[in-house]
């Protein structure tokens, strides 16, 4: 098993046209996955590697059965595609793009809880299911099928700490980056539950940053929900006061969202914190037992 | 995005939020005239964008025009917490009954606005908070709903007695709602919003935060941005598009990914050395970018060594590896230079840099490691 996406969802693409949206179309179906419409007003009736492109995203369910969606839309019109996806009964979004307006982003996630939906990112690399299903950015190289979760803010860094997994022959069975931005859709302890619950994730890498309390609400949610082991990196140890450090989401602000009270929180919760990236395997082997 | 009092101020009023008047005064030859204008007693005020203005002296009361010249000269120029002072604000003397604090701030944890009053305003919120919880009443609006009159009223009931007061703060945090939503807040803050001797409600401070997210939409708020308060290297990565931050170091790093950025920096501080900065080069591959992000860490004078980290997804290595040399060919390193290149092409990016001697390695730890060693030994 492995959680969010697996060899069954049936993708669609938003902004499938766009040089983002097309190059990553062609690698997704390279990896494999179902990726069974594309959307861009104005273009429908052509194809994108194979792939139909419809006017909207209500046809493209319509037609191709999609029950999940990706979005590589410019920031400035990303959330009303994430609110048209809703309305067309997406079951999941996962938003790629970077730049949104929060407030933007705030309204969306409102109306996707009253619907009872689920989002995840925006500004995020995507969601893998390795030798299942790949929805988003990352290079799909670095992973491996196995029994890892991985949750992660960032990008490259997740990418780093799922190299040094798969060199240590530890491979995934899902790794979710959730975002860099203020407000975003899926949290750590969504994530976190849903591994939980999947008998086939043994345990989990948590990779945290500076920025807001979401680390210190799943070191709560670890110590009173979980079995599986949780070992965790969390970055900006060495950042700044009030400065955002590249994701809109990384700042400290009001001597809140330090790296030293988010470490403080996940320790007193029995969850190992590294030094450094690379000894995130040593520390989820010894948790591993 | 910060913008200072006045221009907050100005806002205030576009919404009908009452506040205390004012001039501006940017060169001291204006003194005498914003005086004439405003009237004895009065308030100089220092606007700089940062907090504590009032401790650091950059805020005097004044009762005669001998006081005020005074205090004109003494504060424009003065060096508050780094930032030189250029404008002042000379505000009028308000009767002030009471201080309180009206703020709303986009709340993370239940992505929200939320509304946070008090009726002990004048100082900082984060002290309140700290000290006396209790006297801070915190009030969260789903968006979806919207600023409703009972929302309205029962922030004004915790405030104050008097039905009068009551009505006019209720109106005022309803406005202030409004501009929040408008303008793309992160923050907007009325402290101290006062109640005078009259009974009337008038904000005699303002400080707004803007989403920089959404200036694109907000061209108004945008042509607020004061490029002097900022860092000149910041400004110059933000034009070209990285992600840049001068810190203190002497380390000079160079990466790809916010996240892999700032766990670089962590890296130079765990093996004995600190950051010179954050840089993030972004997702693109586009050797220009390369080219100033090199420019930008060779200028400042404290990097004794440079790190490149790309872990290549999105980002090519042979792109960057590109870049890289046409930044050398441009201007010649003074420094020592470490590069740690691996994932998307890392071997055709490792085969451009090796013709012009340069051995890249792969593992994070090590490149760290010898970029701390370099610093250390220059």
């Amino acid at each position: 098993m492995s959680i969010f996406v697996d060899e069954n969802t049936r993708l669609v693409v938003q902004g499938v046209t766009g040089r983002d949206g097309s190059f990553h179309t062609e690698q997704m179906l390279e990896y494999g996955t179902r990726v069974v419409a594309g959307v861009t007003p104005g273009k429908g009736g052509q194809k994108v590697h194979g792939v139909p492109v419809f006017d909207s995203v209500a046809e493209a369910v319509e037609v191709t059965g999609a029950d999940t969606s990706v979005i590589y839309v410019p920031a400035r019109f990303a959330a009303e595609a994430m609110l048209e996806a809703a309305d067309a009964g997406i079951g999941l979004c996962i938003a790629i793009s970077e730049g949104l307006p929060t407030l933007d982003v705030m309204r969306v996630y409102h109306y996707y809880k009253a619907k009872g939906l689920r989002f995840s990112g925006p500004n995020s690399p995507g969601i893998i299911s390795p030798g299942k299903a790949k929805v988003g950015i990352m290079p799909a190289h670095i992973h491996k099928p196995g029994h890892i979760g991985v949750v992660s803010r960032s990008g490259t860094l997740t990418y780093e700490v799922v190299w040094s997994l798969t060199n240590a022959g530890m491979g995934q069975s899902t790794c979710i980056g959730i975002g860099g931005d203020p407000i975003i859709g899926t949290s750590f302890i969504d994530c976190l539950a849903a591994f939980e619950a999947d008998p086939d994730t043994h345990g989990v890498v948590m990779i945290g940053e500076i920025g807001g309390t979401d680390e210190e609400a799943a070191a709560e949610f670890i110590a009173a929900e979980m079995k599986t082991p949780v070992v965790s990196f969390i970055a900006g140890r060495t950042a700044p006061k009030g400065k955002r450090m590249g994701h809109a989401g990384a700042i400290i602000a009001g001597g809140k969202g330090t790296a030293e009270s988010k470490r403080e929180a996940l320790e007193a919760a029995g969850v190992p914190v590294a030094d450094l990236p690379s000894q995130l395997p040593g520390l989820l082997k010894a948790k591993l037992g | 995005m910060k913008v200072h009092e006045y221009q907050a101020k100005e806002l205030f009023r576009e919404f009908g939020i009452p506040t205390s008047r004012g001039v501006l005064v940017e060169a001291p030859e204006r003194a005498a005239g914003a005086l004439e204008e405003v009237g004895l007693p009065c308030v100089v005020k220092s606007q700089v964008l940062v907090g504590g203005r009032g401790k650091a002296g950059g805020v005097r009361f004044v009762r005669s025009a001998e006081e005020y010249h005074r205090a004109v000269d003494e504060i424009l120029g003065m060096d508050i917490k780094g930032l030189t002072v250029e404008r002042l604000l000379i505000d009028e003397a308000v009767d002030i009954k009471q201080e309180l604090y009206l703020g709303v701030v986009l709340d993370r944890s239940t992505k929200q606005p939320r509304f946070m009053v008090s009726a002990a305003g004048g100082v900082e919120i984060e002290v309140v908070a700290a000290e006396t919880p209790d006297k801070i009443f915190s009030m969260a609006i789903n968006p979806l709903v919207g600023f409703k009159g009972y929302h309205g009223r029962r922030l004004a009931a915790f405030l104050h007695e008097d039905p009068a007061v009551r009505k006019q703060l209720a109106k005022v945090l309803a406005k202030l709602y409004e501009l929040f939503m408008a303008k793309d807040c992160s923050l907007a803050e009325i402290n101290p919003c006062v109640i005078t001797g009259a009974g009337e409600v008038t904000a005699i401070d303002a400080k707004l935060n803007f989403d920089d997210n959404a200036l694109f939409r907000h061209p108004d708020v945008a042509a607020l941005r004061d490029m002097t308060a900022e860092d000149p290297l910041e400004v110059k990565a933000k034009e070209a598009g990285l992600s840049y931050v001068n810190l203190d170091g002497s380390v000079g790093c160079l990466v790809n990914g916010a996240g892999l950025a700032m766990t670089t920096m962590d890296l130079i501080k765990h093996f004995g050395a600190e950051p010179a900065n954050f840089l993030d080069v972004g997702g693109s591959s586009n050797p220009q970018k390369v080219l100033t992000a090199m420019e930008i860490i060779t200028s400042d004078d404290n990097v004794k060594s440079i790190l490149l980290n790309i872990f290549g997804g999105i980002t090519r290595c042979d792109d960057i590896a590109n870049g890289l040399i046409q930044a050398l060919e441009q201007r010649p390193l003074e420094v020592p230079l470490v590069v740690r290149l691996t994932g998307t092409n890392e071997d055709e990016g490792r085969a451009i840099l090796r013709k012009a001697g340069i051995e890249a390695g792969t593992d994070f730890d090590q490149a760290v490691q010898q970029a701390v060693n370099a610093a250390r030994g220059a």
